[in-house]
């Protein structure tokens, strides 16, 4: 019985140190995005859903700390996937209000990625769970999961070039479930009935959405007005 | 020749009543944007209800390119109706005012008479366009502004990049100016059978409502015979905002996904004019003027 009572505490205690090792790693994570407390950059931003016809667009991104967010499209309009907040990494991470778990090690575009579940522990959080794919040596987060109570899961998938040492991407390619989407003729005015029924493959290809942001041109630290993100 | 088109100019703009279709015009495109300079955005949110589920769209939306679209997909099925008031007088008014005898009468055949008076409803027709474009575009553009240009279709959307949009309204106000010249000629081709005017302005308006009841009806046994309606291709002008995308489903500026049909549309539109104009000069040179 002592045995047993023994390896039940050895369990909990290594399972516990586990979960503290991976708080560590997102709290480093996230000491070196909080680096950041503002930034603009370049983009070119490329919409993949089966039921939207866009150009690849040229796009301003702003961000300052905690959350602020903004996307701005020469032209003016511009279409993200709902709950696209989290397009960036720094909304995501807030270890305060997460628990840590490791849930095993994967290879994302060649590197190596330690998976780390966290789990939200106020009970009114939007993110049900979010999986981090950290690249440990580098301290960057190559892939999130993110699923949501009214949203969805997302996925982004990020690669890395001059900014890597704030920890922000070059390139982020955001995945997401997309709903049918369907007007009627009468609202549209279209009388045409050139349309081929979808077969069941093609519908379940629909039913995902891309975007993708290649950024440029970074400026990062140099002070951006609160009013801007209004 | 050039003459008698100058005198049929000046007997249509001489009526008062060539100004109606103005007035409407104006009156119709003015009240739609003071609603949607005041409520546009409840508009907006109405039209985007279905896609807001997975996207979140943001920027002006309600721009002028879109509120110009907007007015052209709701006038020009009712504009026909405002060129036939003109276009099916142009015979069967000089009938019923029994003066049609008298001009014949003039040193100049039938076939010149005929073709000035075509060519001086063809330029009412055109004015009137014009007319449209000032106010629903120009106009829009001024008031809402311009940017990029969000359409929603039935099955999917398109966004057009804000310099890729003027040209295909060019385009589609020259394709609209085909499809109400070929309205003209339906109206002038039935004024010729005519002794009054009433009777072929609301044959012509009748002829069009009817087709284009047919044409927009999505019942199998009509769908044969769309394609032989001129109503089914005087909406092809739509086509020039529709764009191709690539493998990647990147849409492709400067291009249209269907450019073949706006060209089949056109001749389809032409063979029609040329008909009409060509059976009327061909009935009206056999036919025993009384009146």
């Amino acid at each position: 019985m002592r045995i047993f009572f023994f390896v039940v505490a050895l369990l909990i205690s290594y399972s516990s140190v586990q979960a503290q090792d991976m708080t560590a790693l997102v709290t480093k994570v996230k000491a070196k995005l909080d680096q950041v407390n503002d930034y603009e950059a370049d983009g070119n931003m490329k919409t993949d859903v089966s039921f939207i016809k866009a150009p690849i667009g040229k796009v301003k991104v702003y961000f300052k700390k905690p959350n602020k967010f903004r996307l701005k499209k020469e032209g003016g309009i511009s279409l993200l996937p709902k709950g696209g907040v989290s397009v960036n990494m720094s909304t995501i991470i807030t270890t305060s209000d997460f628990v840590a778990l490791a849930a095993g090690e994967a290879v994302i575009d060649g590197f190596k990625t330690k998976i780390v579940k966290l789990l939200p522990t106020n009970e009114a959080s939007e993110i049900v769970i979010t999986t981090l794919y950290i690249d440990e040596p580098n301290l960057l987060v190559r892939k999130a999961i993110t699923t949501t109570k009214e949203n969805g899961t997302y996925e982004m998938q990020m690669s890395y070039g001059a900014f890597a040492n704030f920890g922000l991407p070059q390139k982020v390619v955001f995945s997401f479930n997309t709903k049918d989407y369907k007007l009627p003729k009468g609202i549209t005015l279209e009388f045409d009935d050139n349309e081929k029924p979808l077969s069941e493959a093609q519908k379940l290809k629909n039913k995902k959405g891309r975007v993708e942001i290649t950024y440029s041109n970074y400026i990062v630290n140099k002070g951006i007005a609160d009013s801007f993100f209004k | 020749m050039w003459t008698l088109i100058q005198i049929e100019l000046y007997k249509i703009f001489r009526r008062p009543r060539t100004y109606i279709a103005f007035i409407a015009v104006a009156a119709l495109i003015t009240i739609i944007q003071f609603g949607l300079k005041v409520d546009g955005k409840s508009y907006a949110d109405f039209l985007m209800k279905d896609i807001g589920g997975t996207m979140e769209i943001d920027g002006n939306i309600i721009n002028g390119y879109l509120i110009c679209y907007i007015m052209l997909q709701l006038l020009l099925v009712h504009v026909p109706l405002l060129v036939a008031l003109i276009a099916a007088d142009m015979i069967s008014g000089e009938a019923n005012m029994g003066t049609l005898r008298l001009l014949i009468s003039k040193p100049f055949s039938r076939t010149e008479l005929l073709l000035a008076k075509f060519f001086a409803s063809t330029v009412y027709t055109l004015l009137l366009l014009v007319w449209l474009a000032i106010l629903a575009l120009f106009l829009s553009m001024w008031i809402f502004g311009t940017g990029d240009m969000f359409l929603m279709k039935s099955s999917y959307v398109v966004l057009l990049s804000e310099n890729d949009v003027f040209w295909r309204y060019a385009g589609a106000f020259v394709f609209a100016a085909l499809a109400m010249v070929t309205v003209a000629a339906l109206g002038f081709f039935l004024s010729i059978f005519a002794e009054n005017s009433i009777g072929p302005i609301v044959a012509t308006m009748s002829v069009i409502v009817f087709f284009t009841i047919l044409s927009t009806l999505n019942i199998p046994i009509f769908n044969a015979l769309k394609p032989y309606l001129f109503t089914t291709h005087m909406i092809s002008w739509k086509e020039f905002f529709d764009i191709q995308v690539n493998d990647a489903n990147e849409a492709i500026v400067g291009s249209i996904q269907n450019p073949q049909k706006i060209v089949n549309s056109a001749l389809v539109l032409i063979v029609h004019i040329i008909g009409f104009v060509g059976g009327s000069i061909w009935i009206f040179n056999k036919k025993d003027v009384l009146s």
